[in-house]
């Protein structure tokens, strides 16, 4: 009977609080270590984490996003820089009191303002909900996604014919665009800064 | 209760794992017989069942040598579990552990088979994928492919060793570069399909009988290509390299952790053959036999799994076939290749398929022999593109040293 009834568990609700756990503690390190590549370390499981958590709420798209663009693209970075820079093998940071106290004051401001702003939420202050009733956001598709991009509102499809969409609010078309573009500027500018420079004096003969 | 659907996803799980697991085991045993064979060797072919340990008058039965993978996971893990004193003992633990994570990880997405129709005690179609109606599939191989990558250099980087260190900076270098041509060999296939989900993808090819292979060569390629580099398999093993690197990023791990890390390379080869077939050879498809409907029998079904397998085995052998016949590449001549080859390849195949995709879908059915006329446009421009980058890629192909190059020179091109 014992082993029927742990089945009867809110296994959605132990997998929340799983991620949850694992994403602060394994922040928790990031802070409290002193070896630059430990912490991108601890970084990296506390994201792979949080990606945890958006997939179980649904949101596929979002945590494989979370996935491949911060763990698997940015932290690279973050690691190679780190390992090509380093001067000795195993670097130790030493942070100072200044900036325990800097920090200690940004992130106490930025943890009090989302605080303040999650417990506004009204839902979170009712009882717990059957979890019988609540229904997983579906996400399997990620066409609304794309089409958001390409200025179609997805979200006003609904919307009664003829009737006008707010000026300069008509979709995701132009920032998408201007964001691509902006990436691309950056990459060009990247890669000529980049490039091999030739010898002064090959450049004269060259040129 | 015990859901059944719960139960269901536990057995999937466990026949993955433990499939995976013994499938590598033996790869291993085929890889070295397959080496023997190539270099005309007999190979490993002794260890069978043991039987005169028992009893001294039996014969021992060799059987082919098909006890060599027990024998070899025996061994290593009995091997000491030696530490040097010199490495980050965190990370150095946590590499081997982290990257077989990952690769395991994939295969939650990639279904094994078509579906399994109701029958026995379940009342509606079994996918075969673990976590089945994942509908973003692609999208998690992708992002779990690139965490494959930090074993790797957390690896290296805790030995704390220059060869292991160089291993490890070579392979974030190469699969970071190669990540992008394996995107864009997808791409083409997505625009076509419509979906980042494999169980469409495998259907859409089903469907119409047309391979991704037929209809988009110069993506299947670069895809190809791209899939050797992301498993860093021969010619593409630099992190490794024995000859150069001592093992690379493993020089210096021992017993299980070393076992972790082997496993999880044969892992990665696994997965890229089933990503190969699944999206260029029509995944369990094959004409006539194993029929294209969503909903298959009994016959069908277990057609589709054996097909699925078989196809994948031959990939497997064709990996292993060319790690014996091809030669390593020079570092800058794999980094060359990736930006000045496969990037340019891989743009023109998304452009060409996306034209000729249009062309398909405004003609309709108005013309008849529309894919036939689409797959030889394709092939014309693999062709072509094949034979433009062959004479405009510099200092790519040949292995002569350039001497009447200034180095500098030499430099600027890579």
């Amino acid at each position: 009977m014992m082993l029927l009834a742990a089945f009867d568990f809110d296994w959605h609700a132990f997998f929340f609080m799983f991620f949850a756990l694992l994403t602060c503690g394994f922040a928790l390190a990031v802070l409290f270590t002193s070896n630059i590549v430990r912490m991108a370390f601890y970084l990296i499981l506390s994201l792979g984490a949080s990606a945890g958590l958006f997939f179980l709420a649904g949101a596929e798209f979002v945590g494989a996003m979370q996935l491949m663009i911060y763990v698997g693209g940015t932290l690279v970075l973050l690691i190679f820089g780190v390992m090509l820079t380093a001067q000795s093998r195993f670097v130790t940071m030493k942070t100072s009191s200044g900036e325990w106290v800097m920090a200690l004051v940004l992130g106490g401001a930025l943890l009090f303002l989302l605080l303040t702003a999650a417990f506004r939420v009204g839902d979170w202050r009712t009882g717990h909900p059957n979890p019988a009733n609540v229904g997983l956001a579906e996400s399997k598709t990620t066409t609304q996604i794309g089409m958001g991009f390409t200025g179609v509102r997805v979200d006003k499809l609904d919307a009664p014919e003829g009737s006008t969409l707010v000026s300069g609010m008509s979709g995701y078309l132009l920032p998408f665009v201007i964001v691509s573009v902006h990436l691309l500027v950056v990459l060009v500018g990247a890669a000529y800064m980049a490039r091999t420079k030739r010898r002064a004096s090959s450049a004269g003969v060259g040129a | 209760m015990i859901e059944p659907q719960i139960l269901i996803i536990l057995v999937k799980v466990v026949i993955v794992i433990g499939g995976l697991m013994t499938a590598a085991a033996y790869f291993v045993l085929l890889e070295r017989r397959m080496a023997a064979w190539v270099q005309d060797r007999v190979g490993p072919n002794r260890v069978g069942a043991p039987l005169s340990q028992l009893n001294k008058s039996w014969k021992d039965l060799r059987l082919f040598g098909l006890g060599q993978p027990a024998a070899d996971g025996v061994k290593f893990i009995l091997k000491e579990e030696y530490t040097p004193a010199h490495v980050d003992k965190r990370l150095f633990v946590l590499a081997p552990i982290s990257i077989l994570v990952a690769a395991l990880a994939t295969f939650a997405v990639i279904p094994f088979g078509s579906v399994l129709p109701n029958g026995l005690f379940w009342d509606e179609p079994i996918d075969m994928a673990v976590s089945s109606g994942a509908g973003v599939g692609m999208l998690v191989v992708f992002a779990l492919s690139s965490i494959a990558v930090y074993g790797v250099i957390l690896g290296g980087w805790a030995s704390n060793n220059k060869y292991s260190f160089l291993g490890a900076l070579r392979s974030s270098a190469q699969l970071i570069a190669y990540e992008l041509p394996l995107g864009l060999g997808i791409l083409g296939v997505i625009l076509a399909t419509g979906s980042l989900d494999l169980d469409k993808i495998i259907a859409a090819q089903a469907e119409t009988g047309w391979w991704f292979a037929f209809t988009q060569p110069l993506g299947f390629f670069v895809f190809f290509v791209a899939a050797f580099a992301e498993a860093a398999r021969l010619p593409f093993d630099l992190p490794e390299c024995e000859q150069e690197l001592i093992g690379g990023y493993h020089t210096e791990y021992a017993g299980i952790k070393l076992l972790l890390f082997l496993v999880a390379e044969f892992l990665h080869m696994i997965a890229a053959s089933f990503l190969i077939v699944m999206l260029f050879f029509g995944g369990w498809h094959f004409w006539f036999i194993t029929g294209s409907e969503a909903n298959p029998g009994w016959v069908h079904a277990i057609l589709r799994i054996a097909v699925l397998m078989t196809k994948i085995f031959v990939v497997i052998l064709f990996f292993m076939l060319v790690r014996w016949s091809w030669p390593r590449f020079r570092f800058d001549q794999l980094m060359a290749f990736a930006w000045k080859v496969m990037l340019p390849l891989g743009l023109i195949n998304f452009v060409a398929i996306a034209v000729i995709d249009q062309v398909k879908t405004m003609s309709g059915d108005s013309i008849p022999g529309i894919d036939l006329m689409c797959a030889v446009a394709a092939w014309g421009v693999c062709i072509a593109a094949w034979v433009v980058i062959s004479f405009a890629g510099p200092l790519v192909a040949d292995n002569l040293p350039r001497l009447d190059l200034d180095p500098f020179d030499v430099d600027s091109q890579i």
